[in-house]
């Protein structure tokens, strides 16, 4: 397989991103896009398509390769996945890939970006449980399976970083809060759900598509707005 | 009161964290990435305590004798006895911190596990890890927000601040901004096993590098029974590493063949019959490579027979994942598996309450030589790296007040810091080469021998970076250990000493002096009658 991977490249936040298509060669029938940029990293004096010198080591951020910890979330040919879950096959054998981070967020470096707010939004909806609590099995581990990897915020048309909405990075996680806790305890997560949740999206599900995981949206978004939303509108009437 | 430093946010790191938070002081947790990408997610198959709710009559004391005898006799009776007695406890703290374990009639299940008479292992399908680090990801938060844990996710552990022989803090890199930063107080490492040492040959991460622990020991830490690596039987290959197939696999009724005169032989189930398929790990890898080197081909998992709800109910994620990378279904086909590396039983060593050899520097986790001995049981290692971060913590809180360092708390570094370097990938690839031919499942002296010989040419090449040369040191040690135990026990399996030797129930403590590494041995303690049960 012979594909060229185009890599939109910036050496840190105060300097101007780049475009470089860099060759990749391989055998390996299984090879994705982290098998590319591990690859291309261990060699050295490589040159680009144009003759230039590569500088190395490409940076990205990557753990399991094993689509199960989100580190390697990027844009690849304009979709947000995870790098080790794109395989090069399904572009053809000999095309060109293009590779970008995540536009959702700053650029730290190259293909790294700072996905700090993820875990900052959690810690606004002060997502926890202030008492021991038991969960509701199913919605408990789906809720739980969230990889914070942020591809289902880079497609949401009403998340961007700071801003009041969380998008389903929030969604997912806070069912198994939400499902769980006692009735005493569940306003003011409820008002968090309704505010910096429930109230900006727009249902489209965009982000059910792209999420790598393949978590069952629908499922945890029925539940969560169950006890969120619908109780409080059939309480009130 | 000073701040204690955690390296590491995975397991370990985080139970330490919330155990010291609970009782209001203060940590910060340092790690290279998030919790969420920590090794401890890729944790499948469960987590091991003799809840006894499957009428087994299962007991603590049984739990220890299946910990013992598994990692043979190699382990600290006095920590086992602590970590066995203190498992449900875990288990309950973790249901409390609403952990969706497999469950029936409100009662959580459990499945069998290699090297284990007794059903003990509680599990969430196949992701066990994955979910116990989302309950105590956010239970962490809770005291984040209360100001108790600080944490510093992208920063790099570089090297220990030491003050004559005793450890006074921590000196770390923000990866993002680059800024070197020093932080004073007890260091605490949660920094996981050394799977980065050797890349495509693991189920774990690969950046958890190995360089934290060969840092230390180049600072003096001493390391124990680094000879002991784990391979799990049953893995797979796919691009860039070896993907776990869970040994949950197995206890939930899958078997393990070779064709042989055209024929499936069921191996294990004929040399075992008592355990079969889950004898311990070190067993099942060791005689998959014997039948292969004699009857060639494969080695299958058959997991053809497992009823529609396993697969449905316990093990769906399993098959979607085997689906994926191997494109066969294993309900309806076997699929055929190979040993990889998985498991570090060796590493930083401690005594029973997580001290090091040098004052102020703990460790719990993967990183340490705790609990596991010559070979680690499925399920016990999630078990230990929780339990051994509430222990550390105790510990830590136990000497406190008596903190004292001459560095500022928190201090940026404008100095050269020659640690930044990282070591270069081909260097990488060199030494688990090395290591893989001396270290692998059938070891003997020449194969060792010769792995050093080609170590020193190695190291000889060029000049390396300080980084580079603690992992050709941190290399060293692990051959030179595996060749001083002249004897076969667990995970280390000698062909020219293929017998147990009484006299090397000890552990083997690597010591590095600048350039020069020895090896000693260390006796264990026997266990305390106050341990025993009646
Ligand atoms: C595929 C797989 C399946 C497994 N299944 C099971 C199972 O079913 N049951 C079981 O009991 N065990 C299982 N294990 C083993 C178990 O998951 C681990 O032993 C355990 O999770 C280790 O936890 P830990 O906290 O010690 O380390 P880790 O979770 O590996 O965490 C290490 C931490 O240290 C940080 N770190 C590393 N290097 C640096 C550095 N230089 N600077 C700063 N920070 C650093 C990392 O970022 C990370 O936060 C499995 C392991 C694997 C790989
Ligand atoms: S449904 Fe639409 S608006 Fe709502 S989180 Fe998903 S992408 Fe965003
Ligand atoms: S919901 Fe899916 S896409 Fe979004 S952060 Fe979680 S795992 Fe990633
Ligand atoms: S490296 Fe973990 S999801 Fe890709």
């Amino acid at each position: 397989m012979q594909i060229t991977l185009k890599i939109l490249r910036r050496e840190s936040p105060d300097t101007s991103p780049y475009w470089q298509s860099i060759p990749f060669q391989t055998e390996d029938e299984n090879a994705t896009v982290a098998t590319a940029l591990t690859n291309i990293n261990s060699g050295n004096g490589l040159t680009d398509t144009e003759g230039n010198a590569v500088r190395l080591p490409i940076q990205w951020e990557c753990s399991c390769l094993q689509k199960k910890c989100g580190a390697c979330a990027m844009v690849v040919n304009g979709c947000p996945v995870l790098a080790c879950n794109a395989q090069l096959k399904q572009f053809g054998k000999s095309s060109t890939i293009t590779v970008e981070p995540l536009r959702k967020f700053p650029v730290v470096s190259d293909l790294v970006t700072d996905r700090s707010i993820i875990f900052e939004n959690l810690k606004t909806l002060r997502l926890w449980f202030a008492q021991q609590a038991q969960t509701d099995g199913d919605i408990a581990y789906e809720s739980s399976r969230c990889l914070q990897c942020g591809c289902c915020l880079e497609v949401c048309p009403n998340f961007y970083a700071g801003g009041e909405f969380f998008g389903m990075a929030g969604f997912v996680p806070i069912s198994r809060i939400l499902t769980a806790l006692p009735e005493s305890q569940k306003q003011e997560l409820c008002q968090a759900y309704r505010k910096r949740l429930y109230e900006g999206c727009g249902k489209s599900l965009a982000c059910r598509n792209v999420c790598p995981a393949g978590i069952d949206i629908d499922k945890l978004l029925i539940n969560s707005n169950a006890v969120a939303v619908w109780k409080r509108f059939f309480r009130k009437r | 009161m000073q701040s204690v430093n955690i390296i590491g946010a995975g397991l370990a790191g985080l139970s330490t964290a919330i155990t010291l938070a609970e009782q209001n002081v203060s940590c910060r947790l340092i790690s290279l990435q998030p919790s969420e990408r920590a090794q401890s997610v890729l944790a499948e198959g469960g987590i091991n305590a003799s809840l006894n709710t499957m009428g087994e009559e299962d007991t603590t004391e049984y739990h220890f004798q299946d910990t013992m005898k598994g990692g043979v006799y190699l382990a600290d009776p006095n920590a086992v006895d602590a970590l066995t007695k203190g498992a449900p406890q875990i288990l309950q703290w973790l249901e409390g911190l609403g952990v969706p374990f497999h469950k029936k009639n409100g009662v959580i299940m459990l499945r069998n596990f290699g090297g284990q008479k007794k059903k003990r292992t509680a599990y969430a399908k196949s992701s066990t890890g994955k979910i116990l680090m989302t309950a105590l990801i956010d239970e962490a938060r809770k005291f984040e927000s209360a100001g108790l844990i600080r944490r510093f996710p992208h920063h790099e552990f570089l090297r220990l601040l030491m003050n004559e022989g005793i450890c006074a803090g921590v000196r770390v890199r923000d990866r993002y901004t680059g800024q070197i930063w020093d932080f004073s107080g007890k260091v605490l490492l949660c920094s996981g096993g050394m799977n980065g040492i050797f890349p495509h040959m693991t189920t774990g991460t690969t950046q958890n590098s190995g360089d934290v622990t060969a840092t230390v020991f180049s600072q003096g830490a001493l390391l124990g029974n680094l000879e002991m690596l784990q391979y799990h039987p049953t893995t797979i290959g796919i691009s860039g590493k070896r993907c776990l197939v869970t040994e949950a696999a197995r206890g939930e009724g899958g078997r393990l063949y070779i064709m042989r005169d055209n024929q499936k032989w069921y191996f294990m189930e004929e040399k075992y019959p008592e355990l079969g398929n889950l004898m311990p790990r070190d067993v099942v890898a060791r005689e998959m490579y014997f039948v292969r080197r004699k009857y060639g081909g494969s080695v299958y998992l058959d997991m053809t027979g497992l009823s529609k709800e396993t697969w449905e109910q316990k093990l769906s994620d399993l098959r979607d994942e085997i689906i994926q990378y191997l494109a066969i279904d294993p309900k309806t086909e076997p699929i055929p598996v190979k040993e990889g590396i998985h498991y570090f039983m060796g590493g930083i060593d401690t005594d029973e309450f997580h001290c090091t050899n040098i004052p102020n520097l703990y460790a719990s986790g993967e990183c340490t030589c705790q609990y596991h001995g010559a070979n680690r049981l499925g399920g016990n290692s999630m078990l230990g790296a929780l339990f051994g971060g509430r222990k550390s913590a105790q510990t830590i809180l136990q000497d406190v007040q008596d903190v004292s360092s001459d560095f500022p708390t928190e201090s940026l570094v404008r100095e050269n810091e020659p640690y930044t370097e990282e070591a270069s990938p081909i260097l990488i690839e060199s030494i688990s080469q090395i290591l893989l031919e001396g270290l692998g499942i059938v070891r003997n002296a020449e194969q060792l021998t010769q792995s050093l010989k080609k170590l020193k040419s190695l190291s000889q090449e060029r000049s390396y970076n300080l980084r580079e040369q603690n992992r050709l040191k941190l290399a060293e040690a692990m051959l030179l250990s595996a060749l001083e135990r002249r004897e076969s026990r667990g995970a280390h399996y000698r062909e020219d000493f293929p017998e147990k030797d009484e006299s090397f129930r000890k552990v083997t403590i690597a010591c590095r002096k600048e350039e020069q590494i020895s090896i000693t041995f260390r006796n264990l303690p026997e266990r305390r009658s106050s341990c025993k049960s009646p």
